[in-house]
C-alpha cells in the first residue's frame, strides 16, 4: 500500500480506542476494511451517514475499527438489525459486514429474506470458508473434502455459493471478488454501496490460521496467490467448460438489475393510504 | 485413570462414557473444544455415536428432539448467547419429555460482549422445566454429566450442567477418569418408554386442548419434584460405585456457624478458603454449596440454613430489577420457618470479574459488622 493510501485510512480509524486489532498478521479481514473506506472516501460520503453493522466472528470486529455510526450484533442478526435502522433512517447508506458462517449458517434465513424483500442495504460477506472466530470449525462454504477442527477426516456436506444463492433469492446487486483483487474490491463496494435495493459483495479471502493451515495452504502469500490462480473472471468463465471451472471461482458481477426496493414501496403505500 | 484434563474435556469423557449415541452442536467460545473432542472422538470411533454440527443452537437442540424421540441417548453442549437461542426448544424438550443432556458453560450475556464467567446465561433459563445442577471442580462437572442421564432417564426430563467459563472449561485439574465397566454399571442402556417404532407406531407432538393440558403440565412439575429423592439417590449410587461423594447442596462447617455464606459454582472453592480465615479472625462462618437449583431442595436448604443468624448469599449474576436470582430462591426457601435468618445478597464476580479469598472475607465481615443492608445488594467491589 503506497503511503497516500494508507493515509487516507488512517483518516478513518478509530485511532485511541480499539488498537491494537485482533486480527492474525496476514489475514484478509484488513483488506476488506480498505477496499470499504477507499470506496466510502471516493464517493465522498460523509462519516455520520454511514452506518456499519456487523454479526459476530472476527470478520465482524470490522466496524469496531472504523468512525462510522457502528453497531454490532449478536452472531447472525446483522441483517435484521440493520433493517430497523433503515427503516427509520432510510436516508443513511447501511452497510452490514458478516463471516459466511454468519451470514448464512446462523443468519441464513435473514439473508436470503432480506435479498427477497430488496431492502436497500449493502452485505459485504467475508467468505474465508470456516469459523474463524471460534477456531476453525467447518461453515457453509467450507469445500467437500477439506479439513475443519469438526471435521478433522475431511467435510461431507457441500458448499453454498454465496453469490449464487443471493442472486436466487433476488438481490438486486451481486458481485464476487477476493482479497488478492484488492482494486477490483474497490470499484464492487463502490458500485454495491450506490445501487438501490439489497446489494451483495462476497469477498473470497484467507484465513491462514484457521483454514489455511489444516489444509496445507501455507502461508497468507501462497494463500493469496492461491486466490489469484484460482479466481477466473465471470466473462471468460461463460467461456469454459463447466469441467474446467472445477475447484475455481468466479469474480466479477454476478447480478445487477432494478427492481422495486422496499422502503420506497413502503413509502408509497403510507402516501396512498393517507388519501 | 488420574488424568489433568480441563473441565471442557472431563465433559467430553462424560459423554464417551455414558456412550451417547447423537451429539449435536454449534460451537461458541468456551464450550468450542467440548464439541470439537467429541467430533473427533465420533470420527475415529472412540466413541459410537454420530455427531453433526450444525447451523445454530436452535437446530442444534431441535435435531436432538429426532434424536432422542427416536429412542437414543442424546446430548449437545453450548454457552451464553447459545443457550439463549435454544429457549423455544429448551421448553419443547421438557414438555416432550425427552432426557437430553445439556452442557453449559456458564458465560455472559450480551450486550456487551464478555465472554467471561457468569451464572445469568442458565439462571436465565431456570423456568423451562429443565433440573439445573451446578459444578464446582472438573472432576464434578464429569461425574454430574454421568449422574445426569441416569437422573433425566429415571424421570423422562431434561438435564443441564452448569460450570463457569475459563475458571472450570479452560482450566486443567487432576481428574479421575472412571473405566467403562463401572460406568455401564451404574448407568445401563437407555430404555425410554416410547420411541419411533414401526411395530408400534405413535404420534409425537399433538395438540392437546384445555381438558388435559393442565394435567399435563402438572405431571411434569410432580416428576421433576420427584428429583429431589431421585437425585439424593442417585448420589449415593455413585458414591458407592465410584467413591465420590455429592449432594444436592453441600455444607461445610456449619455445624457451629454463625453466618453461612452460599456459594454455586467455583466460587465455592474460594470461599471455603474464607471460611478457614474467617475462623482464624474469630467469625464462626460456614459455606453452603449450591448444586441442584432445579428443582429447588427446599427441605435441605432448609435444615442446613435454618438454624444460623445470618445467611449471604454470593451471586454470580445480576438480574435488572431483581438483583441476584439465588438469593431470591433462598428467601422464598427459608420465608415459611417460623424463626428464619436474615438474608443477605452480595453480587460478586460479573462479567469473569475475580473473586478472591479476601472478596468473600470481606463481604462477611461486612455482614458480621451490622453495616449490612438486607433489602440492598452489597455490590461488591463495585467501581463508582
Ligand atoms: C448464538 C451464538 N452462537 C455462537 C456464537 C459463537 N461464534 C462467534 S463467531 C462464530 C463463527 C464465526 O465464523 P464466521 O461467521 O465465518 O466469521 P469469521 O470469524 O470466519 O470471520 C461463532 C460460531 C455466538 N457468538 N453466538
Ligand atoms: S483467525 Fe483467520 S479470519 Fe480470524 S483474524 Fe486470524 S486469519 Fe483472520
Ligand atoms: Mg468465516
Amino acid at each position: 500500500m503506497d503511503h497516500k493510501g494508507t493515509k487516507l485510512i488512517h483518516k478513518y480509524l478509530r485511532h485511541d480506542k480499539k488498537f491494537p486489532h485482533v486480527w492474525c498478521p496476514g489475514c484478509g479481514n484488513g483488506i476488506v476494511l480498505g477496499a470499504l473506506i477507499r470506496a466510502i472516501d471516493k464517493l465522498g460520503l460523509k462519516k455520520d451517514d454511514v452506518v456499519m453493522v456487523s454479526g459476530i466472528g472476527c470478520s465482524g470486529r470490522m466496524p469496531v475499527y472504523v468512525d462510522f455510526n457502528t453497531l454490532h450484533t449478536t452472531h447472525g442478526r446483522a441483517l435484521t438489525f440493520a433493517t430497523g435502522i433503515k427503516l427509520v433512517r432510510p436516508h443513511l447508506h447501511v452497510m452490514v459486514v458478516m463471516g459466511d458462517g454468519d451470514a448464512t449458517a446462523i443468519g441464513g434465513n435473514h439473508f436470503i429474506h432480506a435479498a427477497r424483500r430488496n431492502i436497500d442495504l449493502t452485505a459485504i460477506i467475508v467468505n474465508n470458508q470456516i469459523y474463524g472466530m471460534t477456531g476453525g470449525q467447518h461453515s457453509p462454504t467450507t469445500p467437500y473434502g477439506c479439513k475443519a477442527t469438526t471435521a478433522m477426516y475431511g467435510h461431507i456436506e457441500h458448499a453454498f455459493s454465496i453469490s449464487e444463492l443471493a442472486v436466487t433469492a433476488g438481490a438486486s446487486f451481486v458481485a464476487r471478488g477476493s482479497v488478492y483483487h484488492a482494486q477490483m474490491l474497490d470499484g464492487m463496494l463502490e458500485k454495491a454501496i450506490l445501487k438501490k435495493g439489497f446489494s451483495v459483495v462476497e469477498v473470497m479471502s484467507n484465513c491462514h490460521v484457521q483454514f489455511g493451515r489444516r489444509n496445507q495452504m501455507g502461508d497468507p502469500v501462497t494463500m493469496m496467490k492461491r486466490l489469484k490462480d484460482h479466481a477466473v473472471r465471470i466473462e471468460k468463465a461463460k467461456t469454459m467448460e463447466p469441467g474446467e471451472l472445477e475447484g475455481k471461482f468466479t469474480i466479477g458481477i454476478l447480478a445487477d438489475v432494478d427492481k422495486p426496493v422496499y422502503t420506497e414501496e413502503y413509502e408509497k403505500i403510507r402516501e396512498g393510504a393517507k388519501r | 485413570m488420574r488424568q489433568v484434563i480441563k473441565g471442557n474435556h472431563a465433559v467430553s469423557h462424560g459423554v464417551r462414557l455414558s456412550k451417547v449415541k447423537v451429539i449435536s452442536a454449534y460451537p461458541i467460545t468456551p464450550q468450542t473444544t467440548i464439541v470439537e473432542e467429541l467430533s473427533e472422538m465420533c470420527a475415529s470411533g472412540a466413541l459410537d455415536a454420530k455427531f453433526i454440527k450444525v447451523e445454530s443452537e436452535h437446530s442444534a437442540l431441535a435435531a436432538l428432539i429426532g434424536s432422542a424421540t427416536a429412542g437414543v441417548r442424546s446430548f449437545t453442549a453450548t454457552s451464553s448467547q447459545g443457550l439463549l437461542l435454544m429457549h423455544e426448544v429448551l421448553h419443547w424438550v421438557c414438555g416432550a419429555r425427552l432426557p437430553i443432556v445439556l452442557a453449559n458453560v456458564n458465560r455472559a450475556v450480551g450486550a456487551g460482549w464478555n465472554i467471561w464467567a457468569d451464572q445469568t446465561d442458565s439462571i436465565s433459563q431456570r423456568d423451562t422445566g429443565w433440573i439445573q445442577i451446578y459444578c464446582e471442580s472438573n472432576q464434578e462437572v464429569l461425574d454430574s454429566v454421568i449422574m445426569a442421564y441416569k437422573l433425566a432417564e429415571k424421570l423422562m426430563l431434561p438435564v443441564m450442567v452448569s460450570y463457569d467459563a475459563f475458571f472450570l472449561s479452560h482450566t486443567s485439574e487432576v481428574v479421575d477418569i472412571p473405566d467403562q465397566d463401572t460406568v455401564d454399571q451404574f448407568l445401563p442402556p437407555f430404555e425410554p418408554p416410547h420411541k419411533v417404532d414401526f411395530a408400534d407406531p405413535r404420534m409425537f407432538g399433538g395438540m392437546i386442548g384445555p381438558e388435559i393440558y393442565y394435567e399435563e403440565r402438572y405431571c411434569i412439575h410432580k416428576d421433576a419434584m420427584a428429583a429431589i429423592k431421585t437425585y439424593s439417590e442417585i448420589c449415593q449410587q455413585f458414591q458407592e460405585a465410584f467413591g465420590r461423594e455429592y449432594a444436592l447442596a453441600e455444607s461445610y462447617m456449619v455445624d457451629d456457624a454463625e453466618i453461612i455464606v452460599v456459594t454455586a459454582g467455583t466460587i465455592t472453592s474460594v470461599a471455603r478458603i474464607a471460611v478457614r480465615k474467617a475462623r482464624e479472625k474469630g467469625i464462626k462462618l460456614g459455606l453452603m454449596k449450591l448444586r441442584l437449583f432445579r428443582p429447588v431442595p427446599y427441605e435441605l436448604w432448609r435444615g442446613i440454613l435454618g438454624g444460623v443468624n445470618k445467611v449471604v448469599v454470593i451471586d454470580r449474576n445480576l438480574i435488572g430489577g431483581v438483583g441476584g436470582a439465588f438469593v431470591s430462591e433462598i428467601r422464598s426457601a427459608l420465608f415459611p420457618l417460623e424463626k428464619r435468618p436474615v438474608v443477605y445478597s452480595a453480587i460478586a464476580g460479573l462479567g469473569g470479574r475475580d473473586v478472591t479469598p479476601a472478596d468473600v472475607l470481606g463481604i462477611v465481615e461486612h455482614v458480621a459488622s451490622g453495616k449490612a443492608d438486607v433489602d440492598t445488594p452489597i455490590f461488591w467491589g463495585l467501581k463508582e
